[in-house]
């Protein structure tokens, strides 16, 4: 396979490893080491690649598998990762401030969610995966799914009706 | 009419049952600029999943880390290569005879031939000296023998005078 094939194969997914390696790892920096990390563990077992019946799915899996290794051995080191991703979205009207506000809140509360929860949300609401494909990415069934599921989104809508009765009263 | 679709839609959301058309349709209601009051609660949310996924990897995937091995494996050749060289031409460079000196450095040699010798004849001077010392040791263990036939002699005296 020439780089150009295995790119071609790639590029379609890497967004979405690294942003699932973000949900789950926070730290900018952090996520695009683990994307880059996976992306060569890829290449190198590039021989094997024709052999999976659905790449994009392995590599989820690998990503999922990576950030939860990577994210123990933190904890064992008592370490935390520090992000510093404080970026602009370049703002003009007072509205859409507040809008960007409730928004960040978003990715706060998701932060807070239990890693299945959050990495399942992340699947499903953000990167659109049918639901047999997640089952199949994280080796749980689709009953299952449809709770942690429901269960996460509740949270989520509940911490935001807080936060925004906090900024109204 | 549409707001009662949407409220169902919601209600099935939050169980999990949407299918991904379904969610679609909340998606786009909700990036409307207005929504209902009542549901301001579910904008963010899905303002903050269709912004998160444009998100992009964008640093380079570096894949030829094969290559740059090789390219240290045959640098490192190449600098074992030089040095042996170097040490080849040192070497050869030293075993020089004396027919291909210079006058200068023929001249030199001689010189320092010369200082050599002077200094090694004041050692065999040392070393003559040092075996006159030799001598003089010798001639005292002669003179111990003799005292040890003293003793003898003195031993026998004792017994005859004891005798008496």
């Amino acid at each position: 396979m020439t780089q150009a094939e295995f790119l071609n194969i790639v590029m379609p997914f890497k967004d979405k490893v690294f942003r699932l390696a973000k949900r789950l790892l926070v730290s900018q920096e952090e996520a695009e080491d683990a994307t880059q990390e996976i992306l060569i563990k890829l290449w190198r077992n590039k021989q094997k690649i024709q052999d999976y019946r659905n790449v994009e799915a392995f590599s989820m899996t690998m990503t999922k598998n990576f950030c939860l290794d990577r994210l123990k051995s933190k904890h064992a080191q008592n370490l935390k990762i520090v992000h510093s991703n404080y970026q602009d979205h370049n703002v003009s009207l007072q509205k859409q401030v507040e809008l960007n506000d409730s928004v960040d809140w978003v990715s706060k509360i998701m932060e807070e969610l239990p890693e299945q929860q959050k990495i399942i949300l992340q699947l499903r609401d953000i990167e659109q995966y049918e639901f047999s494909e997640i089952a199949k990415m994280l080796d749980i069934n689709e009953t299952a799914i449809r709770v942690s599921l429901s269960r996460a989104r509740k949270t989520l809508r509940e911490k935001l009706t807080k936060t925004h009765s906090y900024g109204v009263r | 009419m549409v707001l009662d679709k949407i409220e169902k839609l919601l209600e099935k959301y939050d169980n999990g049952e949407t299918t991904l058309q379904e969610e679609q349709q909340l998606k786009s209601y909700f990036s409307q600029e207005t929504v209902a009051p009542h549901l301001e609660v579910y904008k963010p949310m899905f303002v903050y999943f269709l912004q998160t996924q444009k998100e992009e990897f964008t640093k380079t995937i570096p894949l030829q880390p094969k290559k740059t091995y090789t390219l240290y494996k045959w640098i490192s050749v190449a600098a074992i290569a030089v040095l042996m060289f170097a040490v080849y031409i040192q070497v050869g460079n030293q075993s020089k005879g004396l027919e291909d000196l210079s006058q200068d450095e023929l001249m030199a040699y001689n010189q320092t031939m010369e200082a050599f010798n002077l200094l090694a004849s004041n050692f065999n001077k040392g070393t003559e000296s040092v075996d006159a010392l030799a001598l003089m040791s010798t001639s005292l263990d002669r003179g111990t023998e003799n005292i040890s036939y003293l003793g003898e002699f003195s031993n026998t005296t004792n017994k005859i005078l004891k005798n008496e």
